[in-house]
């Protein structure tokens, strides 16, 4: 009689942890949607003359060593 | 033994150098634009935005959606991996757009500071006031 109810509880703690395991594996999955837009316009963008006149050679570089992407 | 165990060394050598050269003669062979991406700029259908990236000028075609969608995350990689220090991703993309707006081609769509697609023609491009 012991043994039936030791089993009993082994076979309950086995569904208790399958069932947790099953949850976070799906809590674990995360969905990532592409974009069906393409990338906004933003024109409010913070920038400062110094800064400017500080990329703009970078940039130019930049153009120059991708030039199949610009 | 020794003769065989150096045999495919010696090819395995081989085949790195030839990989290494190809990697190397690979940045020159690319640095040119796709043809339909060129089409596309001609054409008008896609352009130079303010912001660094390139818009629809008119309603894309799966096609001309589908270049552009690939060219800008291309570009933003870039803009990411380029940033020098103490400046942002957009300010470097702005400068960048600042500079490809300039060099867009008499025909080649551009986007103006008010979001108007303008024609390039031979006299300077309408630029946002902060570009250099």
């Amino acid at each position: 009689m012991k043994t039936t109810r030791d089993e009993a509880r082994r076979q309950t703690i086995g569904r208790c942890l399958a069932v947790m395991i099953g949850a976070a594996a799906l809590a674990g999955c995360v969905q990532i949607e592409t974009p069906d837009k393409p990338i906004e316009i933003n024109l409010n963008i913070n920038i400062k003359q110094e800064i400017v006149y500080r990329l703009d050679g970078d940039a130019k570089k930049l153009i120059e060593q991708n030039s199949e992407i610009f | 033994m020794s003769m065989k165990m150096w045999k495919p060394t010696g090819l395995a050598m081989a085949a790195m150098a030839a990989t290494a050269a190809v990697a190397l003669m690979v940045p020159s062979a690319m640095a040119q634009r796709d043809p339909a991406y060129e089409a596309a700029r001609a054409a008008g259908q896609v352009g130079e935005q303010p912001d660094g990236y390139l818009g629809y000028a008119s309603t894309p075609t799966p096609a001309v959606r589908a270049i552009v969608d690939d060219i800008n995350i291309k570009r933003k990689a870039a803009y990411t991996s380029g940033a020098p220090g103490g400046s942002t991703v957009e300010q470097f993309a702005f400068v960048t757009g600042c500079n490809l707006i300039n060099k867009t081609k008499p025909g080649e769509k551009y986007m103006a500071p008010d979001r108007s697609w303008k024609t390039r023609d031979g006299g300077a491009p309408v630029r946002d006031s902060r570009c250099p």
